[in-house]
This record gives C-alpha cells, structure tokens and sequence, in this order.
C-alpha cells in the first residue's frame, strides 16, 4: 500500500512531526478549479475592503 | 513654476512622480532622477529566477513613459543633497552623477523646491564575506533582486535540474544572506517555486532543499508574525508557515545570521550561540538592505548627514526615533507624513524612510550578533506612502505652506500580499494574505496587535490566479496607460 505523502513528512523529522500538514481533500481543494474560483471571488472582495480601508 | 525632484524610480518614487505630474499639470516641473532605464516590477523576479518568465517581461523602458507623462527623466543616481544650498545661492540642490543617457560619468547640480528620496535600498551583499562586495553579487551565491540577476539564477537553476537528470544529487540553500536582512517573503517564494519547478522535473527525490533564515519564528516575515482567523481560530502565522514546510518537505534553520560565504558552503551563527556550517550546490541569500549612501552638507559646506539621515542611512521622517525598550513600542512611534524634520521640504517613501524601529522582537545571540528581521516596507505599503507624499508636495506647491499634509502611516494601514508557491495557471498555488494593520497596534488590538477580521491567509490556486493578474495589472498601472489612476497602490 502507498504511504500518504502526510505520514511520509510527519516522519521526516522533529519538526515536521508536530507540524500542521494538509491531507488528500485539502490538497485537491487547492487546485480544485471550481472551489478555487468562488476562493478567487471572496479573496478578492477581502482585499478590496483591506485596500479601500488603507488609502 | 516650482520643481519637486523625485530621488528613484521603483514602487513608491514611480508611484510619487507620475501622480504628481498628473496633479501638478505642465505648470510645475517634476524630475525623476534613478541610475535605471527601465522600470521593474519585482514581485515577479521570482518567476524570472525560475525559468518562467523572462527579464523583458517584468521590465520596461522608463523613458517614453516619463515623457508621456511630461516628466523631466534624468538617469543618473543621486551623490549629495545640500538643502540649504551654498555659498553663493540659497537654492537647495541635489547633486546627481549621471549613468546613461550619454552622459555617464558626469555630474550635475539640480535645484528644487521640494525633494522626495525614494531611491530604495542599496543591496549590501558587502555586509557578509563573500555574499558579495561594493560592486555588489559574489560569484558563490545567486540573487533575485533585479531582473538581470534573477535571469542569472534561471540559468544556474536550469543546469543543477540537468545534473539531477543526469542522477547528481544537488542541495538547494535559500533564505536571508545576514542577520538584519528583511524581504523573507521573497526568498519564501523563491524556495517554494524552485520546489514547483523541481517537481514539474521530476526530479525532487534528487533534491534537497533548505531554508535558512534571521527570523525567530518560522512566519515572522519581519512583522513580528501575524494572526489570521481560519476556521472559526485565530491562528499564528508560524502553523501556517510550519505547515507549509513540512507539507514540501523543505527543512528549516532559523535564527540564523549568515556571516559568511564560501564557494558552495556557508557559516552562521545562531541565536543561541552556536555555530553552524551548511553546504549547497545552489544557494540564493538576500543581502541585507542600507540607504544608498547619499551625503548631506549645509550652506557652509559642512557634513549634516547624521542630521538629515539615520545612521542606517535611511532618511529621518516624523517618526519618534527615541531609543526605548521593546515593551514601550507605540504604533504611534510610526511616522504619518514622511516629512524630514530639519527641512521641511525633504521628504522621503517607501524603503529609503529610516522606521522608528524593528517591527519583530528584538533579538541578539549570548555573543551579542543581532539576529532580527528588520522591517518590510515594500509594495502596497511603499506605493500608498508614495502617493500620500506626491499629494502632500502637491498641496504645498498649490496652497501654500500651511497646506495639510497627507498622511499614511503603517499602523493605520493594511497591506494585501500575495506570495507564490508555484507559477501555473492550472497547479501553481501562492498564499494570499492581509495584515491590517502592517505595524501591529497593541493598544488597539491588545492580543494579535491585529485586527483579526481583515487579517487572512489562504494557500491555493487563486492565490496564484491574483498574483498572475497583478502583475499585469501594475505594469499596465506603470505603463499609465488608460485609466492607470483607478488602480489601486
């Protein structure tokens, strides 16, 4: 059976063992064109408002 | 007729100089003086250093777009300023030495009524042997720092991708080239696009890659860090940071300040104490950051450099630069107008301001070497400082010297940064973030200095779709093609 890439890193070393690292569903979500679309939306409408409040 | 000189051509002296142009009209003479012919949109070196976009495309020319805009463009870099003027003249005036437009070599004195020093730092790759010297990059590392250096790392990353094809191992070194060096973000993400790109080789399991770094805490970034709110927690930039580490399996050494370089091997001292070797095949370490080194003299002709400029060599503004305690630290210490308090004429933005202090706690080794990140003052913040400034000129130009001044300060503003971690339209991620305010207010904000509803970070492909758009985006802005003015800083 493959190991996940996550058990592979957690093992690596100390560091990376207490660390916070994303699993399957969180990888694919980063790369899933229609989440990251509606992600592209409300980061932009969040930036906007940081931008807007700076000037 | 009233001439405002503008010392530098990056974010925030461009920025300063073509609004003030603009808002000033053909009445009033607006001189840009900077040793570069072309403009540079830096965020984006980094996809140049990897292979993924060339230098012609994160550059252009500043000369058609300065005299588009009817500005006064003198390439040359700025050698002295005498705010008083001299013996035989109460003129103010800047002396430049010219570095192109066919008059390399030469020097001018240009009189002005009002001066803004945007030159941006000098790169002092001589702060660390053999990271460099006066003439700047050594031979032993890479740089990202402009164009053509960043062209320069492509080539040399390219051939250590050919040599783990070919089954030779390479170890990949990047991070901070000294103790007090700032620009973490950019060498964070360097490393992560030079991992993206060594994946896309298929060749990562020839690969080591480690990070190297003066900060404290893994995503300290030389603010001290940042706290977000994700999921229903208000979470350290560390965990966010930490995991991105582990999840690309790059090892880390903080604390960390390089104090010296060698052909593929480098020496540090930690904060701690101890001492450190590490080697590599391929390194990029970014220098730390001084003032360009420009000299002041009075009417008599005497050095009041100190006066006019910090020992850093940054330009001294209204900023409280009483040396106090950490635990003092005001938000309130930030300057808000930029304005030098000797000559009320003199203002500076962007890089070239001398802060109050650090924004991160300060830190020193048992040996007394300090190790801490100074502050970042680049991008949003620096092009937002550029415009208050050009607006604040402008109304003392047109009002009169009891006109109000515009003020910016960065504890009462936000910054939006988009950091890559890969380039690709379908698989390139990069973390978007705001921090509002950049200067944490603890007065305000008593637990993260922050406020946590406009504090946020995400990784993914958007991040990289909007740092994609950016960089048309400003280079159109640059470009003051039509409708530049409605875009934001």
């Amino acid at each position: 059976m493959a190991v996940r890439p996550e058990e592979f890193n957690f093992a690596k070393n100390d560091k990376f063992h207490t660390a916070m690292i994303p699993g399957k569903t969180a990888r694919f979500f980063r790369t899933c064109k229609i989440w990251q679309f509606i992600r592209f939306v409300i980061i932009n409408i969040k930036m906007i408002i940081v931008v807007s409040k700076s000037h | 007729m009233a001439r405002l000189i503008v010392l530098g051509g990056g974010v925030a002296g461009h920025t300063a100089a073509t609004f003030a142009a603009d808002w000033l009209g053909r009445e009033h003479e607006v001189v840009v003086v900077t040793p570069n012919s072309k403009w540079n949109w830096i965020p984006s070196n980094i996809w140049v250093g990897v292979g993924q976009m060339t230098k012609e495309e994160v550059t252009f020319d500043l000369a058609p777009v300065y005299n588009k805009a009817g500005i006064t463009y003198k390439q040359a870099k700025a050698v002295s300023l005498n705010p008083e003027g001299n013996a035989s003249s109460d003129k103010p005036f800047v002396t430049i030495e010219y570095t192109g437009q066919g008059k390399a070599g030469e020097s001018e004195e240009v009189t002005y009524d009002y001066l803004i020093n945007a030159t941006g730092p000098k790169l002092n790759f001589a702060a660390t042997p053999g990271l460099g010297d006066a003439n700047g990059l050594g031979e032993f590392t890479v740089s990202v720092c402009t164009a053509d250096h960043a062209d320069h790392a492509a080539h040399e990353l390219a051939k250590c991708i050919e040599k783990m094809k070919k089954g030779e191992r390479q170890k990949f070194l990047v991070g901070t080239g000294h103790g007090m060096c700032t620009c973490q973000g950019a060498a964070f993400e360097y490393i992560f696009n030079i991992e993206h790109e060594i994946n896309k080789a298929g060749v990562r399991d020839m690969a080591d890659i480690k990070w190297i770094s003066n900060e404290s805490f893994m995503g300290d970034f030389g603010m001290g860090g940042l706290h977000m709110k994700v999921g229903g927690y208000v979470v350290s930039s560390r965990i966010f940071t930490e995991s991105l580490f582990a999840e690309r399996g790059v090892e880390y050494i903080i604390g960390a300040h390089v104090n010296r370089v060698e052909k593929g091997k480098v020496s540090y001292e930690l904060l701690d104490g101890s001492m450190g070797e590490e080697t590599f095949d391929f390194s990029m370490l970014i220098p730390p950051f001084a003032g360009v080194g420009l000299k002041a003299y009075n009417k008599a002709g005497e050095d009041i450099t100190d006066t006019v400029f910090a020992p850093n060599g940054f330009m001294k503004v209204d900023a409280n630069y009483t040396p106090k305690p950490y635990e003092e630290w005001k938000a309130s210490d930030w300057p808000r107008t930029y304005q030098n308090p000797s000559y009320k004429n003199l203002f500076a933005a962007g890089i070239a301001f001398a802060p109050p202090h650090i924004i991160s706690k300060p830190m020193k080794s048992p040996n007394g070497t300090v190790i801490n990140p100074t502050p970042p003052r680049t991008g949003m913040p620096s092009g937002i400082i550029g415009k208050a400034v050009a607006h604040s000129v402008c109304d003392l130009i047109k009002k009169g010297p009891s006109a109000h001044l515009h003020e910016a300060s960065m504890a009462e503003m936000g910054a939006a940064c988009v950091a890559s971690a890969g380039k690709g339209w379908l698989d390139g991620q990069a973390a978007a973030m705001t921090v509002y305010p950049v200067v944490p207010d603890h007065e305000k904000y008593p637990g993260t200095g922050r406020d946590t509803d406009y504090t946020f970070g995400e990784i993914g492909l958007a991040g990289h779709w909007i740092k994609h758009i950016l960089h048309f985006l400003f280079i159109y802005k640059a470009k003051l093609k039509p409708f530049w003015k409605v875009i934001p800083e």
